[in-house]
């Protein structure tokens, strides 16, 4: 293949990048997108095994075990992909981030090894970048894996100096950089890639559970830029193209959510160092709360006229989004008017929960969005939160310092009634107190959210 | 235009592109698109097998071996993913 074939098909490949993206920005065109970005990535896959500088330099070396590692990789991948459970997703597609960002860093070093010193400025400088970010991305992702696998703590991990430790990491990241520059050396590297790989732990750990899918979305950002600037190592235009698609659609994506949430992006990284620790779970004394059974529940529901559905991670988590959709459709068959209000980062990430519920089938139309649902919780009688805390916790209108402050809440205290089914008192995600569970109109109901759910529609049943 | 050159160019174009296509997506997608995205930069398999082909060394040969395989989960397992994530919407619309 000829050197101006292979770069129209590779245009090809960037202009299916684009679309893809363009596809994925709506629900009508998404899938399809979708597999447009597939093709363009096998489109520019395969021709990678065809093209050659001279004629004698095809195939390629080691083609064997090129294609025995894709196997590999394939073999690895898709059934992770398949398999995973959809309340599990956030944290495949941040492992899914980590080794790409791992690779683009592999791919830098391996090139450096081979220029050596005859390298320009300007190519080491993108190796650099290359290893810096792309270490910071693996390491940095495998921290928010953990956390979102709930394998370690989900609070912001703080420790004293910890500003201290990262300012020093960072620093010593820029010495050795220059270091590298200057000795041209295989060992700086290497110790440039280690220090890379500690910067991406620290600068995750005091990160909330609740802001991790935005930490997630910028990695993935970085993880672009890495793969961006190896292209510019490579002199390969694709990967140019392609990383720099994803690291600015990337950054207006993290933007985006952290808008949703009513948070900067300054705020989340830093946040936890500025911030006053708030312990709300500290005073120690367990307060009263109202307890009720499912019948209590199923009494409060029959003689509502506006029901409104709060679902959140734990309804996931309990498989209940059928059992759901069996109370909606039995409140409804009773003229009872029912919605979902859905906040936008219900779940773990932004649109989790539609992706959620979508699977269970319910309705489209009985969806409805913070935005939507807000102005109507006063007409509402009965808001029945189900499995989900921080996103109703008036914590963020009312506590500056809270973790959440700032986050746009679904704002169930004007129904005339709350109803909270929880596995526990324990907090939600952002391990903060919720102040509503003890208002005198909220009533809870205790269980796995299935197990609850399926009692309140025998007791309706009954009545 | 010299090589720097044109690649810059390139790059610049691309930022404004990438910013344009996601200007205006809705919650809902935010987490397919994110995906995607993800799935996108799994293209770094080009690069892996690029310095597969010129590595001399058997260091050189193990460490792009390693990032290819990194660099397929992340591509095929990335696609795959968001492929069942939006198989989820299809049929919504009735």
């Amino acid at each position: 293949m000829s050197r101006d074939l292979y770069d129209l098909l590779d245009l090809l490949a960037a202009v299916a990048f684009i679309l893809a993206l363009k596809g994925l920005s709506s629900p009508r065109t998404a899938r399809r997108g979708n597999l447009i970005g597939a093709g363009g990535a096998l489109l520019a896959t395969v021709i990678v095994f065809f093209y050659a500088d001279t004629p004698d330099s095809l195939p390629l070396n080691n083609l064997g075990p090129i294609l025995a590692a894709i196997a590999v990789g394939t073999l690895i991948g898709v059934p992770a992909a398949r398999r995973v459970q959809m309340t599990q997703m956030p944290q495949l597609v941040a492992l899914f981030n980590g080794v790409g960002g791992g690779a683009a860093a592999l791919v830098a070093i391996v090139e450096y090894l081979k220029l050596g010193a005859t390298a320009s400025i300007a190519v080491l400088i993108a190796t650099i970048f290359t290893v810096v970010v792309g270490s910071v991305s693996f390491s940095g992702s495998i921290v928010t894996f953990l956390k979102l696998q709930e394998l370690m703590t989900t609070r912001p991990v703080i420790f004293p100096g910890g500003r201290f430790v990262i300012a020093a990491t960072l620093a010593s990241i820029v010495g050795v950089s220059i270091w590298v520059v200057v000795s041209g050396g295989t060992m700086p590297l290497l110790i440039l890639g280690l220090l890379s790989l500690l910067f991406g732990v620290l600068f995750v750990l005091p990160v909330g559970g609740a802001d991790v899918p935005i930490v997630i979305s910028l990695l993935n950002a970085f993880t672009g830029l890495t793969v961006a600037a190896s292209g510019y190592v490579l002199e390969a235009t694709l990967l140019i193209v392609a990383g720099t698609l994803v690291g600015a659609s990337g950054t207006i994506l993290t933007r985006l959510m952290a808008a949703a949430m009513g948070r900067s992006i300054f705020g989340i990284l830093f946040g936890a160092f500025t911030a006053k620790p708030i312990d709300a779970a500290s005073d120690g004394v367990a307060r009263p709360v109202k307890s009720g059974t499912a019948e209590d529940v199923a009494i409060l529901l029959n003689y509502a006229q506006r029901v409104v559905f709060v679902p959140g991670f734990g309804l996931a988590v309990a498989q209940a989004q059928h059992t759901v959709r069996e109370l909606a459709d039995l409140l409804t068959a009773k003229g009872i008017d029912v919605a979902y209000g859905i906040h936008p980062v219900a779940g773990r990430m932004p649109g989790h929960m539609n992706v959620l519920l979508a699977e269970a089938n319910v309705p489209y139309e009985q969806l409805a969005e913070m935005e939507e649902v807000n102005p109507t919780f006063a007409q509402t009688d009965v808001a029945l939160v189900i499995g989900a805390n921080d996103v109703v916790n008036p914590a963020a209108k009312t506590s500056p310092g809270a973790p959440i402050y700032g986050m746009p809440i679904l704002e169930v205290a004007s129904a005339a009634n709350v109803i909270f089914l929880k596995r526990s008192m324990r907090p939600g995600f952002a391990g903060i107190e919720n102040e509503l569970l003890y208002d005198p109109k909220t009533t809870l109901l205790f269980g796995d959210a299935k197990a609850s759910l399926t009692a309140v529609v025998s007791a309706l049943k009954a009545l | 235009m010299s090589d720097l050159i044109a690649l810059v160019s390139i790059f610049v174009l691309a930022v404004f592109i990438g910013f344009e296509v996601v200007s205006k997506v809705s919650t809902t997608l935010h987490t397919p698109l994110m995906s995607g995205a993800n799935a996108i930069h799994g293209v770094i398999l080009v690069g892996a097998i690029i310095v597969a082909d010129h590595s001399k060394t058997t260091l050189e040969l193990v460490l792009s071996l390693v990032a290819i395989v990194l660099a397929t989960i992340n591509m095929v397992g990335g696609f795959v993913v968001t492929d069942r994530m939006l198989e989820m919407f299809k049929g919504k619309k009735k």
